[in-house]
């Protein structure tokens, strides 16, 4: 399946990703508006910068999620590949961002934890991939197993 | 010294409405011009350091950038102007001279612009190049004056080295050094995909590099930097450059905070040390002595190789490319002064030398009246700014372009003219590895295939409407050519004749 | 009646089981015995429910067809009385009897009351465990009563949390000097007093119930307190007699090997909080009680039972929770070098021994991507192979070595 990758000889650090995530999952059309207002989404992809060097890391979509089978409330699963939070059902305990080994589950306003759930629901092209400047992230199969 | 205080050259204009304080410009800005004032809670600007490189207005997400000059101005005087001035405060202060990056900006007249294209009506009909064949591909060297056969029919001439051009336009010679390693490996790529070449400039070839040899002119200048046997023999041409557009009669000077590692390998010289590349080739001092060097390189690559000699455009310049045409060089590549160039005194950039068009067209004139223009192809460089330009060119006797300013439009340059303080916003201009890396090959060499691309299907377009379909028969037509606001002299020196005649 | 798989148990272990046992095999028969009479829902969820951010249906575990596509019969709100390990028999409370052919036991834990003089005099006196639980609290509560809760553990104080919504005026109680011993130290336990009792809760600590006369409590202090509610979370047992019937070995609880079978016995498992686990950040075997790893165990008993191998070997604490809007995530042992963090209530604090982490417990703003100090934990890290000094400032895969980094980043790994 086709899986967000970042390539992190391109990424520049420049956290336009984090902001077009956070746009596309929010509630506000407007992009600048949707920060303005605070009607942004918390990023569900994360730049880190260190040692001289930048990459994005977002939801790796496991073969054998521990977000999922350490989700204490069956509101983790994994649909097509992409491995989904059921914000309906999740508490806000936080064991996914406890469980998740590579920090790609966000603390979202205190009452439901996010992911990156590879734009699903905003039309299917990753706003992350398709923001970023320097074609550093990509959206590709590559052909490991699912 | 309050005499010391630059007013900015440029304001930072933020709509606030719409700035997110995302920081991105901040972060994107190598110049240090935007940064967050957490006590206002907003973000602020540096005017003063900014270059109006256009990457931040670029990059904001939400279009809340604009870079406009400073209305800040000292008293209007259309001689003594601002910039001036300024120039004179900073010499004060400094006793430095002034250095530029690119083409000259100054007003001079672009000949281009004063000339018009023919196209065919009625008679010898235009051609539409979607349905018929359309020859773009040049080939550049010596061309026979007689062809022999033999009993069977067969060529019994033997041919000169040559390059050959699916399309009329190369890329002209950048060293590794003055651009960075990304945009090297954009050039080389694009050139491959092409079927043209890229050249080296002065900087030798980096390692990774060589596979594109086909593709690929090595350069010798007068600091002979990363020149050996392997390298003359891993291009398809080489080049012997006695001069550049930009400053003519001048060296250049590659300062040693750009020689890294890398970039010193190459170059074969010892890391952090400046590169100076003299005035003359020591060796140069005669036709006579070119000729010796052009043969040292012949022999180098066992005459299996072109040899092209790079001059600048100045005053007596068809003389000189008629010695050069009779040293044994095989092209002759001639630089006009609107030329770019990564550093370079700004009073030598802005003064000296002759427009590409006056040059290229007493150069073909002249070879032809000494017939001699068999002997030698032309190729013109120094503002070919875009398809048409090409063309003109052609048509006043060159056999192809280099083109180097549009290329690096392609891969981002906004032609803010600050190449020489190694701070390219674009990852161009510059060894600084955060700033290469905003330079994708992979993005740039695709953005440079398609603006040659573009081009050559403009070239064929333009050729159609003139009712040809070789370029090897638009080359020296000055017929298409018809001059516009040009005085009697500007017209006997171009070759051409007023429009409407 | 007969089944190839029988589990006893309805929740994380039972699922874990039965996803692990379809992995491999589809078809066998599988059902499952518990004495509660409700679809698989999450125990840890009550406390939500009481409090109104989950619904009864939105609280259930797995989705609603769940035992219809897994194959599973259910035998609910029927007690397994006990195991007869030679005829693979299950004694059902109401004298039915279920064959197995692999037996799990995943009978978790019941809630151990200590006994004080006057309980069953107490009226509105609830554990909090279970669902029937929260529909007794729910019918006995009203706005402004007095709780009293004795334990000032996890479940006391999700129960107070969940009351606060009815504006109850609430006392917790604890023998222990400190609240939430199991999961946080001195220092930090003191800030999370201090959060909580910002919300109205009263504490009183050092203090256990003397005696109970109706609802009114008599205090080892002398105190004497009035409630209207009382809520016992001192401590859990595990469920080990069913073990103990068929003859497996049990200690502090029910004694498993990597595989989760029951030492003693033939064909039957155990996963769950009524199992002891060897905590590979302090070597010593005890019941790790968290849902996490019940399902993990479940998981591995359901692949062994199914005939594959499988082994569950990576055991140790950890709990994420919040009360009161205040996060907290912690993980293994407080023991060795200690790498702290203290900014009002955003902690953190890492420690570390024989250069692995072995634990850490991170508050408030601190708790973003614990996960990667988790599984420096889980994977039993080398520190020395990675950049700790840069862990420590921020969880970060940048600390990592490059290939290690890009085997995560290019190949989108398996975790």
């Amino acid at each position: 399946m086709k899986k967000v990758y970042v390539n992190e000889e391109r990424c520049l650090g420049c956290h336009l990703c984090e902001y077009y995530c956070a746009f596309a999952n929010g509630s506000e059309p407007e992009f600048y508006k949707a920060f303005r207002l605070g009607r942004n989404a918390v990023p569900r992809i994360k730049v880190e910068d260190g040692n001289g060097i930048n990459f994005a890391v977002q939801c790796r979509h496991c073969d054998d999620p521990q977000c999922m089978k350490n989700c204490i409330a069956g509101a983790i699963s994994k649909v097509d590949g992409v491995v989904k939070i059921d914000r309906d059902k999740c508490v806000g305990c936080y064991t996914c961002v406890l469980s998740c080994p590579y920090g790609c589950v966000v603390a979202d306003g205190g009452h439901s934890a996010s992911k990156c759930e590879l734009c699903t629901a905003n039309g299917g092209t990753p706003q992350c991939v398709k923001g970023c400047i320097n074609g550093a992230i990509v959206f590709e199969e590559r052909g490991e197993t699912a | 010294m309050p005499v010391n205080y630059f007013p900015a050259e440029f304001e930072v204009i933020r709509n606030y409405d719409k700035c997110i304080s995302c920081r991105a410009c901040e972060r994107q800005c190598a110049n240090e011009v935007h940064y967050y004032d957490s006590d206002f809670g907003k973000m602020l600007a540096h005017e003063n350091r900014c270059v109006d490189c256009q990457r931040c207005v670029c990059i904001c997400p939400t279009g809340a950038l604009k870079i406009r000059p400073n209305e800040n101005s000292f008293r209007k005087s259309a001689n003594y102007t601002q910039p001036l001035m300024t120039e004179a405060y900073r010499q004060a202060g400094t006793g430095s001279v002034l250095l530029s990056s690119m083409g000259t900006p100054k007003d001079y007249p672009v000949y281009w612009d004063k000339i018009l294209l023919n196209a065919s009506q009625v008679t010898n009909p235009p051609i539409d190049p979607l349905r018929e064949p359309m020859e773009t591909r040049v080939f550049l060297g010596k061309k026979p004056t007689k062809m022999k056969f033999d009993k069977n029919g067969e060529l019994d001439t033997t041919l000169e080295p040559s390059l050959t051009l699916n399309v009329p336009i190369m890329f002209s010679a950048m060293s590794y050094g003055s651009i960075s390693k990304n945009a090297h490996e954009s050039l080389a790529r694009a050139a491959e995909e092409l079927g043209t070449f890229y050249n080296t400039g002065e900087g030798g070839l980096h390692k990774d590099f060589y596979k594109y040899g086909a593709n690929t002119i090595v350069q010798v200048a007068s600091g002979r930097f990363g020149v050996h046997k392997d390298y003359l023999n891993a291009g398809a041409a080489i080049e012997i450059k006695m001069g550049q557009g930009a400053k003519p009669g001048i060296g250049g000077h590659l300062p040693g905070e750009k020689i890294k590692e890398d970039v010193a390998h190459t170059r074969m010289i010892p890391r952090g040390t400046d590169a100076i590349s003299p005035a003359p080739h020591h060796d140069i001092y005669s036709i006579e002595d070119l000729r010796q060097l052009i043969f040292s390189v012949k022999e180098a690559t066992e005459y299996k190789k072109p040899v092209i000699v790079k001059i600048a455009a100045v005053h007596n310049v068809a003389a000189i490319a008629s010695g050069v045409a009779r040293s044994g060089a095989d092209i002759i590549a001639i630089d006009g002064f609107r030329g770019g160039t990564g550093a370079a005194p700004t009073r030598i950039r802005d003064n000296v030398g002759i427009p590409i068009e006056l040059a290229l067209a007493a150069v073909d004139g002249r070879l032809r009246h000494e017939g001699i223009r068999n002997e030698v192809s032309i190729v013109a460089a120094g503002s070919i700014r875009c398809s048409s330009d090409a063309v003109k060119a052609i048509a006043l006797g060159a056999d192809a372009v280099y083109i180097a300013t549009p290329a690096l439009l392609s891969m981002g340059c906004h032609l803010c003219r600050s190449c020489h303080t190694g701070k390219c916003n674009w990852g161009i201009a510059t060894q600084n590895p955060e700033l290469v890396k905003r330079l994708n090959p992979d993005i740039a060499y695709k953005r440079l295939v398609n603006l040659v691309t573009a081009w050559n299907h403009e070239i064929q377009e333009i050729m159609g409407g003139m009712g040809i379909n070789s370029i090897e028969a638009l080359r020296g037509n000055r017929l298409m050519l018809r001059g516009i606001g040009l005085n009697e002299k500007e017209l006997q020196i171009l070759g051409i004749l007023h429009a409407g005649e | 009646m007969k089944f190839e798989y029988v589990i006893v148990g309805n929740s994380a272990a039972a699922a874990g089981c039965i996803e692990g046992i379809r992995e491999y095999d589809k078809k066998g028969s599988i059902a499952v015995i518990s004495d509660e009479k409700y679809h698989i829902y999450s125990r840890p969820l009550i406390s939500y429910l009481l409090k109104g951010d989950v619904s009864e249906s939105r609280m259930q575990y797995r989705p609603a067809d769940f035992y219809k596509v897994n194959g599973v019969e259910t035998l609910l709100g029927k007690r397994a009385v006990s195991v007869d390990s030679k005829t693979k028999q299950v004694a059902l409370e109401s004298g039915e009897k279920v064959e197995y052919g692999k037996l799990l036991l995943a009978t978790g834990s019941k809630p151990f009351v200590p006994p004080m003089d006057g309980l069953d005099s107490v009226k509105n006196r609830f554990s909090f465990m279970k669902l029937d639980d929260v529909k007794g609290i729910e019918k006995a509560v009203k706005k402004g009563a007095k709780v009293l809760i004795i334990g000032a553990g996890l479940i006391g104080l999700k129960a107070a949390e969940a009351l606060e919504h009815y504006g109850c005026e609430m006392t917790v109680i604890d023998l222990a000097d400190r609240i939430l011993p199991s999961i946080l130290d001195k220092q930090t336990s003191e800030i999370m007093q201090k959060h909580i009792e910002a919300h109205g809760v009263k504490f009183l600590l050092n203090t256990s119930a003397k005696s109970f006369n109706k609802n009114t409590a008599t205090l080892t202090n002398g105190e004497e307190l009035q409630f209207d509610i009382l809520i016992t979370a001192v401590g859990v047992r595990p469920n080990t007699e069913l073990a103990e019937s068929a003859g497996g070995k049990v200690e502090k609880g029910i004694l498993t090997d990597k595989k989760q079978a029951v030492k003693g016995v033939k064909n039957i498992w155990a996963a769950g909080d009524c199992t002891v686990s060897e905590d590979i950040t302090t070597g010593t075997s005890h019941i790790i009680a968290i849902m996490p790893n019940a399902y993990a165990q479940g998981l591995v008993a359901g692949h062994n039972m199914a005939g594959a191998a499988d082994k569950f070997e990576q055991a140790f604490p950890m709990n994420a929770i919040g009360f009161f809007g205040l996060h907290i995530i912690t993980a293994g042992a407080y023991t060795g070098d200690c790498y702290e963090e203290i900014d009002g209530e955003n902690v953190k604090k890492l420690f570390s021994c024989n250069n692995k982490l072995c634990g850490f417990i991170l508050m408030g703003e601190k708790i973003a991507r614990a996960g990667i100090y988790t599984a420096l934990i889980r994977e039993q890290t080398d520190l020395s192979t990675v950049d700790y000094e840069l862990l420590c400032k921020a969880p970060q895969l940048a600390a990592f070595a490059k290939e290690k980094r890009q085997e995560i980043l290019a190949k989108g790994g398996a975790a």
